[in-house]
């Protein structure tokens, strides 16, 4: 039977684990801007292993985009392992720093009652604004971008999203889609 | 033991047992070439008119051996000209080792004379890059590139060193270690930590899965594709084909993956696939495809291509799995191992109802009788004439695809054309490689009037080195293929096809020392193919065609494959 694919278009969060050599991430992102297709957002730090490099990368696309996408990003040689983190099984957050113009007093009351609501942090003030700084899903911080547009967003600084997986499970477990569980690891 | 980092360089060469390089020289690379120097006993260097030239001939070479091919170049221009030859060797799955030097670490990123980031070029097209900047990972990196040009899915893969780590002062520790061996050393070790550097071991369920398939199967048809040529499976593969009973259709890169005359093959599949092929694609409900992509240019419309079927894909790159076209099953591992284990299981079928309707779909290919020299004449003569054995290189067009049409190719490395990348100019250079790898055998270079003038410099190789190709030019004063599409498809608006000019080839050959003839009829021909065989040097024959000859049956690309264009 032909496997089925979820052709419809949303974002899909992949994990991906490499040698931390010179040009590993253009070597990745690469990939994506081959076929096209537009990077959400790409993040990449270091890890517990010294020479690991963890990047994480947001995509819009359909199933069989991706399943591609990670089949080749697979055979890089850097590349030690990909995993699609899925949202109902991983925790997603993303980091904002927002600079909102706040002169008068109720300005200033109303955005520092609004980062309260958000649990988000006043880290900066000034005569006329104030930067709040804001840690959590791509929605939340979304959510309050939106409202701090009234007062004026005079910037934005904002990390792409980071993921990791709930439970014990991590990506340094046997992270491949089941068949290629069953022939082994990559295969250059 | 310390030694010069450019000896280690050779010696690293050495470990892979090469023995002959491609290449040509420039600034950069200088000291490399004067280490070459003391080698030379012991590694031989083609020197070729072109770096384009040199890199095709290192792809020939490759895969007419099957070894890994090395190609060296200089910084900049030097670099940039091997990048459709690597383009043209990653496309076919070919591996070659491409070294070259950039300048100095002082000179790097600075826009200085012949630089250029060559290891970013290539990124897209090589499996790996290297960029060299201590000479104390020179070892390392040469058994890895070697290890990853040649394992798993074959590719190219490319070497820079910077000047300064290839300087005659600079001293490195080296230990000579057999390639067989130094796959177990810790740096190779810990790639193949991450990546399989064996090739994967096929899963035995889906092999039983598959042989459940076959039993069920009454229309199976088989893809002959190029990782049956890669993998040098032609023989498990032919024992299946006559298990299963099953016509085969072979695609362009499988060309000498399974016998061409043999009763069960339909000939090439897809866009000039024969209507055999094209037929039983449509018609079979299994369809079996070791070592082929789908390309578009045979799965010419994904969505309907062998609709009835159940589509099996055995491939060694998980990554070719369901990219053109969704497969129902499908078995990763290297085509060899795969059928081996495959033979071992399945039985032994007979579809003589299935067989009868397809196999005679077969054009009968008799050559039209007339008065001027025809493509197909052409070819009858030569394949008449040549030993069976001869190898033929190709370049792109019609006259590849009636090359490919017209021989019967037996065995894996028969071939060289550029099936995937579709390079003009392929064809002199690989002609090049495969007679340097085999002087006893004889090669022939099927060429157009256009490939031909891209690359014909490399005939100053070819009478250098004493290669007795015969370069045989379909000449019909156009580009013949891109003039079908526009009699077929543009309305006969003939924009830029035309190539009504020189030089005479004939006296081009004898400029570079070489022979050439001129035919125009059948029986000139055989006397022109005769004369060459006995020359004992390189020859041309410069054969006067038509300009309104088509390549057919012809299907347009992103048709049904039975729409037939052209029959």
């Amino acid at each position: 039977m032909k496997k089925d694919f979820d052709m419809t278009k949303r974002p899909y969060t992949l994990s991906i684990l490499v040698r931390d050599v010179p040009g590993v991430l253009s070597q990745v992102a690469r990939l994506f801007s081959r076929k096209g297709y537009n990077i959400e957002s790409i993040v990449s730090g270091e890890t517990d292993r010294p020479g690991v490099t963890r990047i994480t990368i947001v995509v819009l696309g359909d199933e069989l985009m991706i399943s591609q996408l990670a089949a080749q990003c697979r055979k890089l040689i850097p590349v030690l392992a990909v995993k699609l983190l899925e949202e109902e099984n991983s925790i997603q957050r993303e980091f904002a720093l927002i600079k909102v113009q706040a002169a008068d007093r109720n300005a200033r009351d109303e955005v520092i009652q609004m980062a309260n609501i958000f649990r988000a942090k006043i880290i900066d003030v000034s005569r006329e604004t104030l930067t709040v700084a804001i840690f959590g899903e791509r929605e939340k911080t979304g959510a309050l971008t939106r409202l701090l547009e009234d007062y004026g967003i005079l910037e934005i600084a904002k990390t792409g999203t980071i993921a990791i997986e709930r439970g014990r499970s991590t990506i340094y477990d046997n992270s491949k889609i089941k068949e290629e569980y069953n022939y082994g690891k990559n295969v250059l | 033991m310390k030694i010069r980092a450019t000896a280690a360089i050779m010696e690293c060469l050495l470990e892979q047992e090469v023995d002959t390089v491609f290449g040509y020289p420039g600034g950069a690379i200088l000291n490399v070439y004067d280490e070459l120097y003391n080698y030379r006993d012991r590694i031989r260097h083609i020197l070729t008119s072109h770096e384009q030239g040199a890199s095709h001939a290192a792809d020939g070479y490759a895969r007419a051996t099957g070894k890994v091919g090395v190609c060296f170049a200089t910084s900049g221009p030097g670099a940039t000209n091997l990048t459709t030859g690597i383009a043209t060797a990653y496309m076919d799955s070919s591996p070659v080792v491409f070294l070259t030097c950039n300048v100095g670490e002082p000179y790097l990123g600075k826009d200085s004379f012949q630089e250029v980031d060559i290891t970013g070029i290539a990124m897209p097209i090589t499996k790996a890059t290297y960029l060299v900047r201590d000479a104390n990972t020179i070892p390392d990196v040469m058994r890895e590139a070697f290890a990853v040009a040649a394992t798993g899915r074959p590719g190219p893969v490319l070497i820079d060193f910077l000047k300064n780590v290839t300087a005659p002062s600079v001293m490195i520790d080296y230990e000579f270690v057999p390639w067989t061996q130094n796959r177990r050393l810790g740096h190779i070790q810990a790639l193949a930590n991450a990546h399989e550097l064996k090739a994967p071991e096929p899963n035995q369920d889906d092999i039983d899965t598959l042989v459940d398939m076959l039993a069920e199967s009454k229309r199976p048809l088989l893809i002959c594709g190029g990782g049956v040529v890669r993998g040098r499976a032609h023989k498990e593969f032919r024992e299946l084909a006559e298990k299963l009973d099953a016509p085969v259709a072979i695609t362009v890169m499988g060309g000498g993956g399974f016998p061409g005359d043999h009763p069960l093959a339909t000939g090439m599949i897809g866009m000039h696939g024969s209507k055999a092929s094209n037929v039983a694609c449509d018609e079979c409900d299994l369809l079996l495809a070791v070592g082929c992509r789908f390309t578009d240019r045979v799965a010419l419309q994904p969505e309907t291509f062998a609709a009835q079927a159940k589509i099996v894909q055995i491939d060694i790159d998980r990554s070719e799995i369901d990219k053109n076209v969704l497969t129902d099953h499908h078995i990763v591992g290297n085509a060899r191992r795969v059928l081996e284990q495959l033979n071992g299981k399945v039985g032994t079928f007979h579809h003589p109802e299935w067989k009868e309707h397809i196999l005679p779909l077969r054009a009968p290919s008799v050559p039209r009788e007339s008065e001027k020299l025809t493509p197909k004449q052409a070819l009858e003569v030569i394949r008449r004439m040549v030993p069976e054995d001869t190898i033929v290189a190709t370049d792109v067009g019609q006259h590849q695809m009636w090359s490919i049409q017209h021989f019967h190719f037996t065995y894996p490395g028969q071939l060289l054309t550029s099936g995937g990348f579709g390079t003009m100019g392929f064809g002199l250079g690989a002609a090049i490689g495969a007679q340097v790898a085999f002087p006893e055998k004889r090669v022939i270079h099927t060429t157009g009037d256009g490939c031909f003038r891209m690359n014909c410099h490399e005939l100053a190789t070819v009478e250098h080195y004493h290669l007795p190709i015969i370069t045989v030019i379909f000449n019909n004063g156009t580009l013949g293929m891109v003039r079908q599409w526009q009699h077929l498809i543009y309305h006969e608006r003939y924009s830029e096809t035309t190539l009504d000019r020189g030089p005479d080839f004939v006296k081009l050959a004898e400029a570079y020392g070489l022979k050439g003839f001129r035919v125009t009829t059948q029986e000139e021909m055989k006397e022109a193919v005769q004369a060459a065989l006995d020359a004992g040097c390189g020859c041309v024959i410069d054969c006067v065609l038509d300009m309104d000859e088509m390549v057919r049956p012809m299907v347009a690309g992103g048709a049904h494959i039975t729409d037939f264009l052209l029959h």
